[in-house]
Order: structure tokens, then sequence, then C-alpha cells
């Protein structure tokens, strides 16, 4: 299959001004993928389906991901001039950085007609609060109808063009979305006979909010 | 039914023409659906099978309509078993998370293991030895014919041949979990596999025993398939019942058993080629019709598969250590990094997504569960038939709660 | 019969027949039985068999327990196990699966009670005729298991329902199930039928059926049936 940088080329010459960039993975399988912008995603999903060299007709994998904003410390070497010696000096540099906050679509696309594959494909949305829509790809896959309902409700990202967007593992009239990083997970631990690591920890807050302490 | 071995042959039949246009989406929001009470024909009837249903194989609901007594539209609805089984992997370290792998797809905890062990050791680029390998295909093909088996005795029960055909799967269970029990400790629950290799080694013992069942093995078929496949009642509620055709499959993401049903040549085992797969002879059955009953044929000929991986691998196992010495096992760090590893379980594609923060506990923790996707077709398999036929497919889609929900 | 027989004789005591249901009785001591063992059994070597209506009555119901087809998770199929070929719960006398509540004695919780799933349970328990037996089956009906930590994951049916029986395990196997059955036998044997230790289905304050929990926001709304369940107090105070 050709690289993902030839694809990108591809993509942007049939779609000019289209938001495509490569992220690379480091880990050892190489599995990089391409981040899509949110206005092309459902012309690009097409054309990754409908073209013949890479025809991915099969969607194996929806998922989200939540990447609430988070603070690096990124550390850069600069060498200056020791003020009173003048020799070169390594000074440290410490920058702090907030990274974006913001929910991710993962779609893991194979080809069935030619067996290969992965092509992964990420869909981000612009915040974690109200802008949490992308475009759902089921018109393209219908692999995805559950699998994007299941990120709906697990994670909150809100899919247009999806034919029936509902809670699928919660009840409806379920607050929140319980796999987000942030969600705090209802108190009942009440009785813990033989709690330990976390468990003795959550029973030990329960007994402080109870005793009306503060945790 | 016919037989195609490797990829080359049927790469064409496996390339359904994808139609340029999109393919009919959700074909019961066009369905003639009567709104109006009609004095003729009566009352559409809205029926909710489930949560609690003895032909759900779990607790599994399906809201139907019926008009009469076909089906004009079908929801499922899920979530009664839902254990969250992703939010507690993302807490727990990375070999924590293995028993849970059990507990998805509880009649194949081997597959999952392997599923999760190489997602994990893609993550971390780690190397597994020639012997846990082939272990490994011994135990996975060993799962297969068990859940294989199992399906079709609860197909079977599911279209009313109580008990009989069910008592004979199980039959033949007990002497695989008794295998399983033996090298593993745990009938069920067998939590077997490590990132780079396997947590007991096989002794000679087991290895003869395990020779002995599968020699033993083609006679059980012979018995089961005597008994049912050729049975009129079965072939009269199976054939065109739940009729799935290639394009609507491809595009639905459905894998395993199911998808091969409707004649398209997708095995991973040939495919990826994981493990040592490509170093056996086997060859991948196709149907030609995607019933309910090519389904089950399907099964009962990829048994007979198995059967020949597992001649083979017992044959070939080579001597060595089972588990890379190099492995780190308990507190895994991998490096920041995604991986996706996929093989295919009895069910079908069982993947599992991970991405690391360099931390001990995997950030993201996903698992792609083959029996959730495949249900994505329930409705338009069931469109037109009787209730009666609904129980059957959805017996044939072969589902385990513990999977659909997670 | 004659083995059962001798068994049930020792858990019986006599009682005056006329007692009025859930009142006091003056209760003779159980160390006094009307008549010994030695001499119930001289009597069967005649051909004469004694026996009490409690008895008889019990010893039927424990042989014929009828549990419901219900399986919730993993536990579900070693449960299934447990009544096929090699384990073969026939012995027992509670081959017969009923998938209708209405017609079954005994429900087996065999596996995870997710929230979503808890008020289907106990509607299915109230559906279920007196007299009724739970058992909770393996770690997760019993306290939510390895799924314990799990948003959705009920920490154990027994805030919902009585359970008679507890029958630890992931999954237990099917041998433990039948530990678990045959120990359920033994306590309906047990059973009195008059008199303060009268069992629930006998009691005029029974509450045949239990109030079924409504989906919340975030939990089940009530989160317990404080009349089945409380938390004990903490054992230990943690230290903090
Ligand atoms: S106790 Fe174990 S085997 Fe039983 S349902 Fe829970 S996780 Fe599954």
């Amino acid at each position: 299959m050709e690289p993902l940088v030839q694809l990108r080329e591809r993509i942007l010459a049939r779609f000019p001004g289209a938001d495509v960039t490569v992220l690379p993975n480091p880990a050892p399988v190489g599995q990089d993928s391409l981040v899509i912008g949110r206005e092309h995603a459902l012309a690009i999903a097409r054309f990754l389906r409908d073209d013949p060299e890479l025809s991915l007709d099969y969607c194996s994998n929806v998922t989200g991901v939540d990447w609430p904003q988070q603070e690096v410390i990124e550390t850069t070497r600069v060498t200056q001039p020791d003020p009173t010696t003048g020799t070169p000096k390594v000074y440290e540099q410490k920058t702090k950085r907030l990274t974006p906050a913001f929910l991710e679509v993962v779609y893991h696309l194979y080809s069935m007609a030619r067996q290969h594959g992965p092509v992964i494909i990420r869909l981000r949305t612009g915040n974690r609060t109200d802008q949490v829509a992308v475009p759902s790809l089921t018109p393209i896959w219908r692999a995805c109808e559950f699998q994007e309902r299941e990120v709906f409700d697990l994670f909150g990202v809100t899919f247009e063009g999806h034919p029936d967007l509902r809670r699928i593992l919660m009840w409806d009239g379920f607050k929140d979305h319980p796999m987000r990083r942030d969600y705090v997970e209802p108190d009942d631990y009440e009785w813990e006979p033989t709690a330990h690591d976390d468990v003795l920890k959550k029973a030990q807050e329960h007994l402080a909010r109870a005793e009306g302490r503060q945790p | 039914m016919n037989l195609e071995s490797g990829i080359s042959p049927a790469a064409d039949r496996s390339a359904p023409a994808l139609p340029a246009a999109l393919p009919p989406f959700n074909p019961a929001a066009n369905a003639q659906v009567r709104e109006v009470h009609d004095p003729f024909h009566g009352d559409l009837l809205e029926v909710s099978m489930g949560p609690h249903h003895p032909s759900t194989h779990g607790v599994f609901r399906m809201m139907v309509t019926l008009d009469g007594e076909a089906i004009v539209k079908l929801k499922p609805v899920f979530g009664y078993l839902h254990r969250n089984h992703e939010k507690l992997g993302e807490n727990t370290t990375y070999l924590a998370s293995m028993p849970y792998t059990d507990r998805l797809d509880y009649l194949n905890s081997m597959t999952n293991n392997w599923a999760y062990a190489l997602a994990v050791e893609k993550l971390a680029g780690q190397p597994v030895p020639e012997r846990a390998e082939y272990l490994r295909v011994i135990l996975a093909e060993l799962t297969r014919l068990l859940n294989h088996t199992c399906l079709a005795g609860f197909l079977l029960q599911d279209t009313g041949a109580s008990g009989t055909p069910l008592m004979y799967a199980f039959r033949e269970r007990e002497k695989i979990l008794d295998l399983f029990e033996s090298i593993s400790g745990s009938r069920m629950m067998c939590n077997f596999q490590r990132f780079g290799g396997c947590r007991v080694d096989a002794t000679p013992d087991w290895l003869a025993a395990t020779q002995r069942f599968v020699d033993g093995y083609n006679e059980f078929l012979d018995e089961y398939e005597a008994l049912i496949t050729g049975n009129e009642i079965l072939m009269a509620r199976t054939q065109g019942v739940g009729v799935l055709g290639p394009e609507l499959a491809v595009n639905a993401g459905i894998t395993g058993p199911m998808l091969r049903a409707c004649g398209v040549n997708y095995d991973l085992r040939k495919v990826d080629g994981y493990g040592v797969y490509p170093r056996f002879d086997f060859r991948v059955p196709l149907g030609d019709h995607g019933d309910t009953y090519d389904r089950y044929m399907i099964r009962v000929l990829e048994m007979r598969e198995s059967l020949g991986i597992l001649q083979q691998a017992l044959r070939d196992l080579p001597a060595g250590p089972i588990m890379d010495p190099k492995a780190k096992i308990r507190g895994l760090k991998p490096k920041p990094g995604e991986a996706y590893g996929r093989i295919e379980g009895p069910k079908g594609e069982i993947g599992f997504y991970l991405i690391s923060d360099g931390s001990a506990n995997p950030y993201r923790y996903r698992v792609r569960p083959p029996s959730f996707v495949n249900l994505t077709v329930l409705e338009d398999m069931c469109l037109g038939q009787t209730v009666a036929d609904a129980v059957i497919i959805l017996g044939s889609v072969d589902i385990v709660l513990g999977e659909v929900d997670r | 019969m004659s083995d059962a027989t001798a068994q049930l004789a020792e858990t019986t005591r006599p009682e005056p027949a006329d007692t009025p249901r859930g009142a006091s009785s003056p209760t003779p001591s159980p160390e006094s039985p009307l008549i010994s063992e030695a001499e119930r059994d001289e009597l069967r070597r005649q051909g004469i068999l004694l026996t009490s209506l409690e008895e008889i009555y019990n010893w039927g119901r424990s042989h014929s327990v009828w549990p419901l087809q219900f399986g919730l998770a993993c536990c579900a199929i070693e449960m299934i196990a447990a009544s096929m070929a090699r384990f073969d719960i026939a012995r027992f006398g509670s081959e017969v699966f009923r998938p209708s509540p209405r017609q079954a004695d005994l429900l087996i919780v065999s596996g995870t009670v997710t929230k979503k799933m808890a008020p289907q349970v106990v509607r299915l328990w109230n559906q279920m005729p007196e007299p009724k037996y739970c058992i909770a089956m393996g770690a997760c009906a019993i306290s939510g298991g390895p799924f314990k930590q799990g948003y959705n994951v009920l920490k154990g049916i027994d805030r919902f329902l009585p359970v008679d029986i507890y029958i630890p395990g992931c999954p237990p196997r099917p041998e433990a199930l039948l530990h678990g059955l045959m120990q359920l036998q033994q306590k309906i044997r047990g059973q009195k039928l008059t008199g303060p230790d009268a069992p629930r289905h006998l009691r005029a304050d029974d509450p045949c059926a239990y109030p079924v929990p409504e989906f919340g926001e975030r939990d089940l709304v009530p989160p317990q049936n404080p009349a089945v369940w409380q938390p004990p107090p903490p054992p230990v105070r943690p230290a903090s």
C-alpha cells in the first residue's frame, strides 16, 4: 500500500484546501494516522472507500479518545555564553504549555478487496464542551453505526448525519459520559469487607463523606 | 457450499463491486411500516424480546415490531451487561487487564488473551519465541472448536431441538475444558498468554492427551453431522432464512464465519498471517448463499480445518523456551505510541487498540468486539421474516453478551 | 426415601398443629422429640413410616426446585454446564429450567448484575411465586467481583433481593453450584411451617414484592433497598 505521505498528497490534489496531516506513531508497529479536518471528512472518507487503488471498503474499529487539557513542561537546551566568563554554557529552559482539549474519533480502515491496511484516520472536535460535533461516517461504512453510537454514549461526541444517535450502553436519561477521563463515578462504596488499594481509598472517602468530613 | 483455498484464487470473489452511490442505508427506514389502524389487517404489534428471554443468549433485548407474524422493524437494545471493561482497563496495569480479557467473550478466553497479548507486543515491540507461537495456535484452534461446537448446540436449541444436540456439544466442550484446565488451572478463565510468550509450558502428557482428543474429534463431528446436518427440519428452518449479501456484509464490517458464509474470502489467519499461521496448510471454507444454514455449515467446515491445523501444529511443535527471556511482564511501561492488534477469533476479528502515554496503565484501552459489530445487520437479516426466525438468525450470528456490551 | 427421612427427623420437632400462623407458640424443647431416632428406625423396619406433614412437604419441595432459566454473564455458562451431560443437575431434581418466572422456584443470579439490568432482575423476582429462593452465583453476583469498580456494576444483588445461598468463585465450578443447591435443599428441609421461625412466605407481613429501583441520572434510585440490605458499621475505622 502507498505510504501515508503520498496518500495525503493525493487527497490534497483531489480536495484542495482540505486539512489533512500525518500523525506519526512512535511505537514500533508504525501505524501512523491521518488527522482529517471536519469539513472535508465525509468527502475524503468516500474517496478512501471508492478509490480503486485503496478501496478501503471495511471499517474495522471506531473508537473515541478523550484528550483533556494538560499542562506539559517542555525542556529545551540553549547554549549561551556565560555573561561573566564568556564561555559557552548550556542552559535548560522550561516552558509550560497547555495542550488543547478535544475529543478524538479514530477509525481503522482496511481493504477486504485488496487485503491491505490499516489506514487510520482521526477526526477531532473543537473542544470538549460545546463544539463536540464531527461528521458521521455511517453513510460511508455501515460498520460505524453502533460504534459511533457507543462513542456518543461514552465520550459525548455528537455525530452529524448519524441516522439514529441515541445512547447505546447506558440507559436513556443518564447524564455524563463515563469514558471521559474526568468522569466521577457514583459513590457506592458503603461496605468493603476486604478493601485494599483503590477500593480502600474509595471506601475511606465514602466514610469521610458520610461523616461530613472532607475526604 | 464450495471450498476455496488460499488468497490468490479467490481474490476476485472477495472483491464485491461496490456501487458508486451509497449502499441502501438502513432499509428499515424505508420499509413500509403501516402506521394507521387498518380494520382488515389489525394493528402492528410491538414485542420486547429480552433482556430476559430464553432465546437471546444472555441479556440481549430486541424491540420487534410485527405485522401479523412478519417483522417490519427490529431494534436491538444493548448495555444490560455493560461492565465497564474499557474503563477498568485504563485504570489498571497492562498485565492486570489480561484476566479481564478472559471475561469478554467468556467462551473463548484463549483467543481474547492472544489478541490482547498481540496488541501489547506490537506496542512494545516484543518478540515471541517459536514454541509459544505454536502453543498459541494449538490453544486458539481448540478454542475455535469449543466455540463452534457450542454454537452448533445452541443454534439447534433455538430451532427447538431442545436438549439433545446441546448435550452432545457440551459433552465435547467438557473434554476441551479438561485440557484447558490441566494446562492453565482454570476451566473457563484461562488467563494464559503473556506479553512475549505463554504462562506455562505444555507437558508431554498434555500434548499426548491433546493428540488423542484431536484424533477422536472427527468421529464426533461425523456423528453430530449425521444427526443434524442433513436433517430436513433444520434445512427447512434455516435455508433461505436471514440472507445477507456480500456487499452489505463488507460495508457493515461483518467478520468471521458470518462474513465467509456470504462468500467473501477474508480470514485474518491468511490475510495478516499473524503468529505462525502461514506455515500451516489449511483452507478457508466459503458459503454461497449467506443464509443461516450456510453460517451453520461454515462453522462445521471450519472445525474440520481446525483439526488439520491442530494435527500439523502438534506434529511440528518445536522445543525451546515459551517466554522471551528479555520480556517485561510486570511493570511494563511501553513507550508512548499506539497499536492496534487483531486476530481471527472464532466469532470474527477481535482487536485491541491501545494508546500508551509511557505510564504503567494504558491511556486508552479499546476492544473491537466482533459480535457487537456483527449485530449491525441483524435488522436487515430479520426484516420480512417471522419472529421464530429472528431467534434462529440471532443464534447464527453467534453473540456473547460479555463482548457485545463489555 | 429412608435415608432422607432419617436425616429429616433430626431437624424436626413437634409442634401443635393449630398454632396460628405467625403467632408465637410455646415451643417444646427441641432436645426431647416425641420419638427417638432408634424407635423410628425400628418402626421403619416393621414397615411403618412415621412422618409429619412438615417433613414430607419440605422433602418434596427440596427435591424439585425448579430454577429460572436466566443467565446473566460468564457464570451462566457454568450453570448450563451443570445441567448438561457430565454434571447433570437432574440428579438433584432441578433440571427443569423454566423460562417463565411464574413457574420457577429458584432464581440463580448467575453473573454480573449491572445497574441497567438490576431493575429487571428485581422485577423477575417479584414475578416468581412464593416460596422462592435466590442463589447468588459467582463473585459478581455477591459483590461485583472483578468488575466491582465499574460505574455500571451493582455491588451485589443482595442490595435488592434477599439471597439465600452465596456461591463464591469466578466462575464457580458446576460442582460448586451443585453444592450450593444441596445447601439450599438442606435449608428448605429445615424450614418450619408454623411458629416464629416460619419462613418468609408463610408470614403475613411478608413483602412478596420488592420495590423496583428506577434509573436515575447517574445511579439507580434508590441505590439499595434498605429493608433488605444496610451497610454494616465499618469493622475497623480506617486510618486516615
Ligand atoms: S463471577 Fe466471574 S465468571 Fe462469574 S460473572 Fe462475574 S466475572 Fe464472570
